[in-house]
């Protein structure tokens, strides 16, 4: 399971990229996008999302539901 | 080449054979003089001269258009927008959009990479000499950016050496930076202080992220706090300049700020900035959508007022943007757009940079000259009568300014003791919303120019000027290319004769407003 990036939201501050410990954010053609293969909601590392507590826009980094929780 | 340079067309022809050494000596003069305002403490940044600074921050601040007034009429500054993440939230900045309160473009301008930024750099101070100052200010918060930011100033410091850089930023990450910045030779650093109260903080803001965490309310502003004053006393233990920003924002934070003024002071802040709130609810900010006003231009005056005798107050800032180009007042930047600097050829030429700008500092001893000589005539005034005039300027301290072009005006308080630079009023902003001429003029810049007694320009039209009388304000063009200062004392002169002579009464003027919205290329 992983978070996603509602990318009409998004601002492309790029606050969040340098904050995710597995590396899985990158720019797309202007936005941010999370690989929901390298996502593990921050699990084992933080209290928090980090993609979460960084952005500055509400509701942006939320959990995507095509994906299964992720089970550290 | 000439007619690219800024508003300089007053400044003595280009070929008359600069002597270095005549320059420096008067340099050298002027510094020993000390030739503050002649109301004893320099009213913004230095003031009119060294003053009573110590030779080491008057070498550091007097080309230095943010530090020192006297410098900004004459000294431009850019800022390149490299850092576009941010580690706070503002209730007076929403990110998607242009912050007007903090020198910040919207996320959705343009982003420059370092090796862009430094190309620009190179470009703008080719053309335009005087450009001395490159500041990186946003659109988020430099230090949330760090990697961003110092490579940017890597490359300048390489290819532009004499570019002094500076750094503005909300401090939270500043403690962990500072000796980075001090390695750079950094040497202004401005920081926005709101409060030092956690109550007062938690109005201000939602919210911050610290050590991977997102703190709320009391908390979040006691970090804060706790972080800025820390990096403001690391700073000034290493001999980096501080200034401190704050947004006066009315019911809220507009009495604790004389308290801020006292803490930042006493850990050795330099110049102390306090700007108005500038909020509507087409930002959308949490201010702009909950009806948070701004302060009124009066009510911002008394309270700089009240900070004076403490420290040096800062009144000339436009609260630019983050990616602004130019002298202070006017915005450049829609000549160099990421793609007209990347197509552009740039030669750095050092030597030709020097040259011009000794002509600068001739135009600007001349400037303070003509003040002093003009002082000497009020010797002995005791008059108590102190009047605001507005003056139409395009810079190098002279009245040169068509009325009708005018994009902001300067205010001017003229007093026994002489002129002292109060502010700045904008009027562009007013123009734009589909008025035409006449209505724009009464229902606009009257009401940004309402406190003045008389309005200083090169020229202007017979019906603005008859709609100016009308409103009580004296529209004077007799001044038209002289300096400004000196202008404004001779005026001053003049009207305390006619008030003894009772060819006018002296009365109080009205309170004026304050513009809504961060200077943007036009
Ligand atoms: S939740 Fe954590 S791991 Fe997943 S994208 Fe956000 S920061 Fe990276
Ligand atoms: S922090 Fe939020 S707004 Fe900024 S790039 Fe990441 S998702 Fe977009
Ligand atoms: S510090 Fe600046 S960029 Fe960050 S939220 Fe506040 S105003 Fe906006």
């Amino acid at each position: 399971m992983a978070f996603k990036i509602v990318s009409s939201q998004c601002t492309s501050c790029s606050a969040c990229e340098p904050e995710c410990p597995n590396m899985a954010i990158s720019e797309k053609n202007g936005t941010f996008v999370i690989d929901p293969a390298k996502c593990t909601e921050c699990i084992n590392y933080f209290d928090e999302p980090q993609c979460v507590a960084v952005c500055p826009v509400d509701d942006t980094c939320i959990i995507d539901n095509n994906y299964p929780r992720y089970v550290a | 080449m000439a007619s690219q340079i800024i508003s300089l067309s007053s400044i003595a022809t280009p070929n008359n054979g600069v002597d270095l050494d005549e320059i420096m000596q008067q340099k050298a003069e002027h510094q020993g003089c000390g030739t503050s305002g002649g109301s004893g403490k320099a009213s913004c940044g230095t003031g009119a001269g060294q003053g009573d600074l110590a030779p080491e921050i008057w070498e550091k601040v007097k080309n230095h258009p943010c530090y020192s007034e006297e410098a900004h009429h004459h000294y431009a500054r850019m800022h390149v927008a490299v850092a576009p993440a941010c580690n706070i939230q503002c209730n007076y900045c929403n990110r998607k959009y242009d912050c007007a309160n903090e020198s910040r473009p919207g996320v959705v301008s343009e982003k420059l990479t370092p090796e862009q930024a430094a190309k620009k750099v190179l470009a703008v101070a080719s053309t335009i000499p005087q450009m001395t100052v490159l500041g990186v200010a946003g659109p988020g918060d430099p230090l949330a950016n760090p990697e961003k930011t110092f490579k940017t100033f890597e490359l300048i410091s390489k290819t532009a050496p004499d570019i002094k850089l500076c750094l503005s930023t909300n401090g939270l990450a500043l403690p962990d930076h500072v000796d980075t910045i001090a390695g750079f030779n950094v040497d202004h650093v401005t920081i926005t202080i709101n409060m030092v109260d956690a109550d007062v903080g938690a109005q201000i803001y939602p919210w911050i992220y610290y050590k991977n965490k997102r703190y709320k309310g009391r908390e979040a502003a006691q970090i804060l706090t706790d972080r800025q004053m820390q990096g403001l006393e690391m700073l000034t233990e290493r001999g980096i300049l501080c200034k401190v920003n704050s947004v006066m924002i009315p019911g809220i934070n507009d009495h604790h700020l004389v308290e801020v003024n006292r803490a930042v002071k006493s850990r050795g802040a330099f110049l102390h900035n306090i700007m108005p709130l500038i909020s509507a609810p087409e930002h959308g900010t949490v201010f702009g959508l909950n009806g948070q006003r701004g302060p009124t231009a009066q009510e911002l005056k008394s309270l700089q007022d009240s900070c004076e005798g403490e420290m040096n107050m800062m009144r000339h800032c436009r609260q630019c943007r983050a990616d602004a180009v130019g002298l202070l007042g006017e915005d450049r930047s829609a000549e160099f757009t990421t793609e007209a600097v990347m197509a552009m050829d740039v030669e750095y030429d050092l030597e030709s940079r020097k040259a011009y700008q000794s002509l600068v500092e001739q135009e600007r001893q001349a400037t303070a000259d003509a003040k002093r000589a003009e002082l000497e005539t009020l010797a002995g005034e005791q008059s108590d009568v102190k009047i605001l005039i507005a003056v139409a300027t395009k810079g190098s301290g002279r009245v040169n300014e068509h009325f009708g072009h005018a994009t902001e005006f300067q205010i001017y308080e003229a007093s026994a003791s002489g002129a002292k630079f109060v502010g700045h009023r904008r009027v562009d902003l007013y123009c734009q919303g589909g008025y035409g001429e006449e209505e724009a003029l009464e229902s606009t810049v009257i009401r940004a120019i309402n406190d003045c007694t008389a309005v200083f320009v090169a020229k202007i039209g017979g019906c603005p000027k008859a709609s100016l009388e009308a409103a009580g304000i004296d529209a004077v063009d007799r001044y038209a290319f002289e300096y400004i200062e000196q202008s404004v004392i001779a005026y001053y002169r003049d009207y305390l004769d006619n008030i003894r002579s009772g060819a006018i009464v002296h009365g109080q003027r009205g309170d004026a407003e304050i513009r809504q919205g961060a200077y943007v290329a036009a």
